[in-house]
Formats: C-alpha cells, sequence, structure tokens
C-alpha cells in the first residue's frame, strides 16, 4: 500500500494566553483520511490545538503545515486556507439571520463566486445527506441542537474542504440528540474525509477513530490507535483520565 | 377650540409647503448621518488606535455641543470663506448630529452579536469585509431598529432648529404664521399635530419592519 497523504502536520507548536501557556511543544500528524480524535480533560489545550489548525488561534511558535505548505498567520492569505478546512462549532453558530440553505450557499457563492443555481442544487444534496432535506427554508430557530448541528456540518462540507475541524460538537445537545450527530459524523469518516475530532464521547472516538490523541494540561501525553489508548494505556495519566470517565 | 379648527383647516397648503421642506431635511440628513454613523462605528470597532480617537473625538464634539450652535457655526461661520444655503447648512448639521448618535447605536448592536457568528464566517474562508456584510451587519441592524427609529424621531423633531437660519419648514411656517397674526398658540397646536401624525407614521412603520425582520426568530 502506498504512504497516504500527509494532510495536517504540526511541529513544537506553542501557544500563550497572557501568562497561561495552553499548548507545549505539541507534535501533530494528520494522513489523508485519518480520523484523529482528540481527548482529555477541559483545560487540557485540546480546543485550543483544533482552532491553532484553521487559524482562529495565532500560534506563537512552531509549524502549522497544511496540505504540505507551511502556513503563517502574517505571510499566507488565511481565507484561502480555511477554504480548505472545514470547522464545526461546540454552539453551532449558524447565522440566524439566513434560512437553513441561506446557511449552507452563503460561503460557496460569496467565497468561491458559485452561481446560486448550483450552489443550491449542491446545498440540497448536502442538506439531503444529513437528513434535512425537508428543512431548506426553515430559520435555524425553528430547529433542535442536533439538527442545527448537522446544518452546521453541511455547511462546512459546502466549502468541498479537505479536512474537517470538529470541536467539541456534541457538547451543547442534549443526550438524546448526540447519537444523530456523532452518526452523521461516522459517515463522513467512513466516506474518506480527513476529520480532527476534539470530543467527550468516548465511545465515538473508539469506534470512528484511527487514532486516539490524549492531552493533558497542553501536552500530547499518549497517541495510539484507538484499542491501545482505551485497552492498554502506556502512560499513567492516561489511565487515570480513563479511569474518571469510565 | 373652534378658531382652532378654522386655523388649521385654513392652513393647509402653507403648512403642507413646511411638511414638505421638513420631510426633505430630515430624509436628507438621515440618509447623510447613517453613512456618517457606519463610518464612525467601522472606526470605532477597527482595533486601530488612531483611527478610534477619531471617531472619540467626533462623537465627544458632536455630543458635546449643542446642535444649534453646530447649524449656526456651519451657517454663518463657513459663510465667511463660502456661502453654503441654509437647507445644506442644516441638513449638514443635522446629519453630523445623528451621525455620532447613530455611530453609537450601531457599534453597540455590531459588538452585541455573538463572537462565534463572527468565527464561524472566517471559518468558511469569509474575509473580514465579506462577514461584517453578510453575517455581523444584517444582524446588528436588526438589533439596531428599534434604537435607529428612535433616533430618526428625535432627528425629525431637530429639524425645527432649521428655522432658526430661516428655512421655512413646519415649524418655521408656525412661527411666522403666529407672528404675522399676533395670534400664535393655534399655529404651534396645528404644527403639533403636523409632528405627532409625522411621528406616529414612522413609529407604525419601525414596528412594520421590527415584525417583517423577526420571521427568522
Amino acid at each position: 500500500m502506498t504512504e497516504s497523504k500527509e494532510m495536517v502536520r504540526v511541529e513544537k507548536l506553542n501557544k500563550s494566553f497572557g501568562d497561561l501557556h495552553v499548548l507545549y511543544d505539541i507534535d501533530l500528524e494528520v494522513k489523508e483520511s485519518d480520523v484523529v480524535v482528540l481527548i482529555g480533560a477541559s483545560g487540557s489545550g485540546k480546543s485550543t490545538l483544533l482552532r491553532c489548525l484553521n487559524f482562529l488561534e495565532i500560534k506563537d511558535d512552531g509549524k502549522i503545515i497544511i496540505e504540505g505548505e507551511q502556513v503563517e498567520a502574517d505571510t499566507h492569505d488565511l481565507n484561502k486556507v480555511r477554504q480548505n478546512v472545514g470547522m464545526v462549532f461546540q454552539h453551532f453558530n449558524l447565522f440566524p439571520h439566513k434560512t437553513v440553505l441561506g446557511n449552507v450557499i452563503e460561503a460557496p457563492m460569496q467565497v468561491k463566486g458559485i452561481s446560486k443555481k448550483e450552489a443550491v442544487k449542491e446545498g440540497k444534496r448536502l442538506l439531503d445527506k444529513v437528513g434535512l432535506g425537508d428543512k431548506y427554508n426553515v430559520y435555524p430557530s425553528r430547529l433542535s441542537g442536533g439538527q442545527k448541528q448537522r446544518v452546521a456540518i453541511a455547511r462546512a462540507l459546502a466549502m468541498q474542504p479537505d479536512i474537517m475541524l470538529f470541536d467539541e460538537p456534541t457538547s451543547a445537545l442534549d443526550p438524546e440528540l448526540v447519537g444523530e450527530v456523532l452518526e452523521t459524523m461516522k459517515e463522513l469518516g467512513n466516506e474518506g474525509m480527513t476529520m480532527v475530532v476534539v470530543t467527550h464521547e468516548m465511545g465515538f472516538a473508539r469506534e470512528v477513530g484511527d487514532w486516539v490523541i490524549y492531552m493533558d494540561e497542553g501536552k500530547i501525553i499518549e497517541v495510539g490507535p484507538p484499542d491501545q489508548i482505551f485497552d492498554h494505556p502506556k502512560e499513567e495519566r492516561t489511565k487515570a483520565f480513563l479511569d474518571s470517565v469510565f | 377650540m373652534v378658531e382652532f379648527f378654522d386655523i388649521f383647516i385654513g392652513s393647509t397648503d402653507v403648512f403642507i409647503e413646511g411638511l414638505w421642506l421638513t420631510l426633505r431635511l430630515s430624509v436628507v440628513s438621515l440618509l447623510i448621518a447613517i453613512v456618517i454613523g457606519l463610518f464612525i462605528a467601522m472606526l470605532k470597532i477597527s482595533n486601530i488606535k488612531i483611527l478610534e480617537w477619531i471617531a472619540d473625538g467626533y462623537i465627544w464634539i458632536v455630543r458635546g455641543t449643542p446642535l444649534i450652535v453646530q447649524i449656526f457655526i456651519l451657517y454663518y461661520g463657513l459663510a465667511e470663506v463660502w456661502l453654503i444655503p441654509s437647507f445644506w447648512a442644516a441638513g449638514i448639521g443635522l446629519a453630523f448630529h445623528s451621525g455620532a448618535y447613530i455611530a453609537e447605536i450601531i457599534r453597540g448592536s455590531i459588538q452585541s452579536i455573538a463572537k462565534g457568528q463572527r468565527e464561524a464566517a472566517r471559518s468558511l474562508g469569509m474575509n473580514r469585509s465579506l462577514t461584517m456584510r453578510r453575517i455581523i451587519l444584517p444582524q446588528a441592524f436588526r438589533r439596531a431598529v428599534p434604537a435607529l427609529g428612535n433616533q430618526f424621531i428625535i432627528g425629525i423633531k431637530d429639524s425645527s432648529l432649521a428655522s432658526f437660519i430661516g428655512l421655512q419648514e413646519l415649524f418655521g411656517v408656525s412661527n411666522t404664521m403666529g407672528s404675522n397674526s399676533f395670534n400664535y398658540l393655534p399655529y404651534f397646536f396645528t404644527v403639533a399635530v403636523y409632528y405627532l401624525v409625522i411621528v406616529l407614521i414612522l413609529t407604525i412603520g419601525v414596528n412594520m419592519l421590527e415584525k417583517k425582520l423577526a420571521v427568522s426568530d
């Protein structure tokens, strides 16, 4: 089998907020079609790491290499980079003044200049795919949390990104709505989307993840396939964390 | 009372002319004020110190001086170098004045939009200006509508100050008619009714707009 393409590479990434050092010397590698799941306690830096990958947070030092190109915030057009890196947020962040379809077609039309006809066609296809084919003309305020998050996933996919980032996509959902979102993400992973997922859903991490990364206090403590991390963790801290969640 | 109705009905033609001038003055000044307000609001949220100072200075001067003083300075002061028609002296004075208040309304409503909206737009590859125009401003505008409506009402009533530089708008008409007849009060009641009706119509309009914009709630 040929070596698969490297989508994201992070080397010695450091990030502080004022005096608070939140990421220490992070190294990370994500290959094409990998699903990488970041787990760890709140405040361990996993969301910050994810946000650094599409430059919503700007690193202090280290390298971030996206699809082979080292990206620096001050020299690169981040808008171009972000077009290939979709992001799904904990609180959905749908545009409340636009309909469901309006949310999905906004960026393809405004950023990529795709015609309305084409954007609508693709938008409807994506909304059908996430199971919201009957909600095109509804405003987000009429949707449940799970539906909102699925719209947010469709909105990100509409830019045809090569990489999708998920920042605790189910943490703001009522328990009974978590499943539908995870199911959508699982399908996406099965289709070969490259994904980096920050989550507290250990079941998802185990079932869908190709790699699981355990972070604590701004450092990567352990990286491995799910069975290794969940069944035979090497590090004491990983064990302690898993004991506390299960 | 009978006298008031006689005067109210008998003076319709002159008051309609005054009304027309009041409306032109208000619409022109408020349109310019919106442009000024948006511009100053952008300076204030630019995160560039010098631009913020310019905006703060502008707001300080406009809010710190009476509108009538501003109009007089524009009309009499500028007349020294460049004769400015009284319509434009009043119109620009009113626009600069409302602009400062509108700037604060717009800035406040922009800053009230959750940070996640900007992040979501940027994460889709939208640049700053697209994010502002397509995502932030439409939402901010919705929130600003009640306060803007209020400011427009104030602007319309403030246009009565234009009479002091000789414009025969509504208040100017009532004042002239009163002094010609040595009988002020019925004319002031008459002009009050005109203002009340304008403000009522505007209020209904703003309420309808609010309802229309609320479809996405």
